[in-house]
């Protein structure tokens, strides 16, 4: 690269100043560029590897991991077919006590992330929790998107619901992890009424400690609001919460 | 009305123009996930010999969304222009086809202006759906539709660009460096478009700012859009701000539009906001456009006649319906980028671009397309080469022109500096003639029409990296 280029590379994660070969980019930079979409769509493809995530979230305290797999069976289908992404592949008998939260760490569309990050933000954010509060033991579920969580959360007697999920890969962040949190599971919730802490990916974005600090003050306005979504948001909650937290506008 | 059809010993029964249409469309993602797909491939060549042999007429009286719920047919309808329709009037869509394919081959672009305010989305969606991609690319490419603002659009033998030099948090300095890179490369003829990371108003209220600093400080003919809410772009009109081209995601229907947040109200409002400024100079077309299949079902609003689903094909080319009603100087198919639940692979895209870019023009549009996948889609940069060049065949007004082809604030790939110039390179196309000439003022056109591969720190430009 040249020394013209060098200083404003640094100052955007763009890729300017790639330089010419005829009319086309360098070799090198088709292969950069070849490289990160490769990781990209691993990230999607893969699969995730559910012993070692069961064996990690049963380091937690919290109780045997249970598995659940969405109605879509395979990633293609997952792909294609969002709905069945949000629905259990079978009826779901979790057999366990009601809590107030329920946990769910779901592949979405990015195993890696799950991989990464999941486990290390349960381990910032479980310390932090209202100590009054029960947790259930963690679902594990496999081709899920977000919705999945509203029937895990509803089998299991939840008041509130943490959804824990790879999110879409872009070309240079394949590892990012969201948050959803949403009041009082059941079928139907709308995207407009869960809580969304996004681009959990440290340490490009959003740190493990950071991220628990937020979700665990949207659990506690949520607790004290009854509700989650816009109102939670928007809401007299709005000074606890960094920048960092939207309103959910869309389904991972 | 049922419509039947025997093909192969089978018997097909379609009810109505909705569930007729959409069976005989093309395999895609998106409509087998509404719910309206052919659930064979005979039984989707029974939809297009049924399809074929309807008289265009019927389009005009059997309604494919119902115009008491939805203000899209009503425009459709009311600006159906009778006397243009009248030479295909009385063929059938397997008819109009040809009528088409033999204006094309007559290069009778005349006549293709001339019928365009005559034909209805519907009709053009409808023998999209019969046309293969080489009969697509053919009538398009026969097809002019010329539009202005401070560059020319549109014209033969030109290929233009939207320069995207978006950022994630919309820093100054790096979205200028990314314009440096851009028009170091020829890129921004079409427009200079930024997606703003943030949709505050004192955030959009500075990249307009920035824009049209550098626009006057180089004294570039091209025009700027930051792409935010129309409500907030008319606001900021009125507070004084140097507004260009106002931007707005738009449906096809009525539903799709309120999810958007807009009303067609709005819409002739923000036209005549900004048209009223007289900013531009060799042309007074202002609106700029976005669309993609798939929005509506999205949006879950792509319900038609009797509650049945309507393809996302037919409900992208009534969203150009939308944007003919406001003299467009620019609409973009964001093709690829909603991902494989709407359009699977290469191949759905390439095709759902190639009928996007077709349809758009053919009713009259000036039609660009966002040549562009996302990592969780079947799509490589091959198909997207693949894309690029059949649309450069096919006459295409802009593309995008995104840093190393990388947006790297909405997360997706497009089409970069590099690619444009490759395009032009294989296809002999050049930039828009005012830019062209502006290219040649500061040194960076090659007498043979092409960019100039020259030191960044030898050009007056150099100062936009500060």
């Amino acid at each position: 690269m040249s020394a013209f280029w060098e200083p404003l590379r640094r100052a955007t994660p763009a890729r300017i100043g790639l330089g010419r070969a005829g009319n086309a980019v360098p070799t090198s930079e088709v292969l950069a560029f070849g490289a990160a979409h490769a990781a990209a769509r691993d990230a999607v493809h893969l699969p995730l590897d559910v012993d070692a995530l069961v064996e990690a979230l049963g380091g937690l305290g919290l109780g045997t991991p249970l598995v659940v797999a969405s109605a879509a069976p395979d990633r293609a289908t997952y792909l294609t077919r969002p709905d069945l992404g949000r629905v259990p592949g079978a009826d779901l008998e979790l057999g366990q006590d009601a809590a107030d939260l329920a946990l769910v760490v779901a592949d979405g569309l990015s195993a890696e992330a799950v991989a990464q990050h999941a486990v290390p933000l349960l381990e910032h954010l479980l310390p932090l929790l209202d100590s009054t509060m029960t947790v259930a033991a963690p679902v594990v579920a496999t081709q899920a998107r977000v919705a999945l969580g509203d029937h895990i959360g509803q089998a299991l007697g939840a008041r509130l619901v943490l959804v824990l999920i790879g999110e879409r890969p872009g070309l240079s962040s394949s590892d990012s992890l969201g948050a959803y949190l949403t009041w009082d599971p059941r079928p139907g919730v709308l995207d407009s009424a869960r809580n969304c802490v996004s681009n959990i990916r440290p340490p490009h974005g959003l740190d493990h400690a950071t991220a628990a600090r937020t979700i665990v003050s949207l659990v506690a306005g949520a607790r004290e609001l009854g509700a989650t979504g816009v109102a939670l948001k928007d809401g007299s909650f709005t000074g606890l919460l960094p920048d960092a937290t939207t309103a959910a506008t869309h389904d991972s | 009305m049922r419509y039947r059809h025997s093909l192969h010993g089978h018997g097909f029964e379609f009810d109505g123009l909705v569930e007729v249409l959409a069976r005989a469309t093309p395999l895609r993602s998106g409509d087998v996930l509404a719910g309206c797909a052919a659930r064979s491939d005979t039984e989707r060549m029974a939809a297009r010999m049924v399809l074929a042999d309807l008289p265009l007429s019927v389009f005009l009286e059997e309604q494919v969304v119902p115009a008491e719920s939805d203000d899209v047919t009503r425009l459709i309808l009311d600006t159906h222009d009778k006397e243009a329709f009248a030479p295909v009037s009385g063929l059938t869509v397997g008819a109009f086809r040809e009528w088409l394919l033999d204006a094309a081959a007559r290069r009778d672009t005349a006549l293709l202006t001339a019928v365009a305010p005559g034909l209805t989305p519907e009709m053009v969606a409808a023998v999209s759906k019969i046309m293969r991609n080489q009969d697509l690319i053919a009538v398009a490419a026969a097809t002019e539709v010329v539009t202005g603002f401070r560059t020319t659009m549109g014209l033969r033998g030109r290929l233009s660009t939207r320069l995207q030099p978006n950022h994630p948090t919309d820093d100054p300095a790096a979205v200028a460096a990314s314009i440096l890179d851009g028009l170091l490369l020829g890129s921004g003829d079409a427009l200079i478009g930024i997606n703003p990371a943030s949709d505050n108003p004192g955030t959009v209220a500075d990249l307009l700012r920035l824009l049209d600093d550098v626009r006057l400080c180089y004294e570039i003919p091209t025009q700027s859009c930051v792409l935010t809410h129309v409500t907030t772009t008319i606001d900021l009109i009125e507070a004084g701000l140097p507004v260009d081209l106002p931007f707005q995601s738009i449906g096809g229907t009525q539903g799709a539009n309120e999810g958007f947040g807009v009303t067609l109200a709005m819409l002739a409002e923000a036209d005549e906001a900004a048209r009223s400024l007289g900013r531009g100079t060799v042309g007074d077309e202002v609106m700029y456009f976005e669309t993609g299949q798939g929005s509506a079902l999205s949006a879950d609003a792509h319900l038609g006649t009797g509650g049945r689903p309507v393809d996302q094909q037919t409900l992208e080319a009534r969203a150009y319906g939308v944007a003919r009603a406001f003299r467009p100087f620019l609409v973009n198919t964001v093709v690829g980028f909603i991902g494989p639940e709407y359009l699977y692979d290469g191949k759905q895209i390439v095709r759902a671009g190639l009928e996007d870019h077709f349809c758009g023009k053919l009713l009259g549009v000036p039609m660009g397309v966002d040549v562009c996948y996302t990592n969780h889609a079947e799509a490589d940069s091959d198909d997207m080469d693949t894309l690029l060049t059949l649309l450069g065949v096919a006459g295409c007004t802009y593309v995008m022109a995104v840093p190393g082809a990388d947006d790297v604030m909405l997360g997706y790939q497009s089409t970069s500096f590099h690619d444009a110039l490759y395009a032009r390179q294989v296809l002999g196309k050049r930039p828009a003639p005012e830019f062209e000439e502006w290219l040649a003022t500061v040194g960076l056109l090659d007498a043979d029409g092409s960019v100039r591969d020259i030191d960044p720190a030898a050009t007056v430009l150099k100062e936009l990296a500060r």
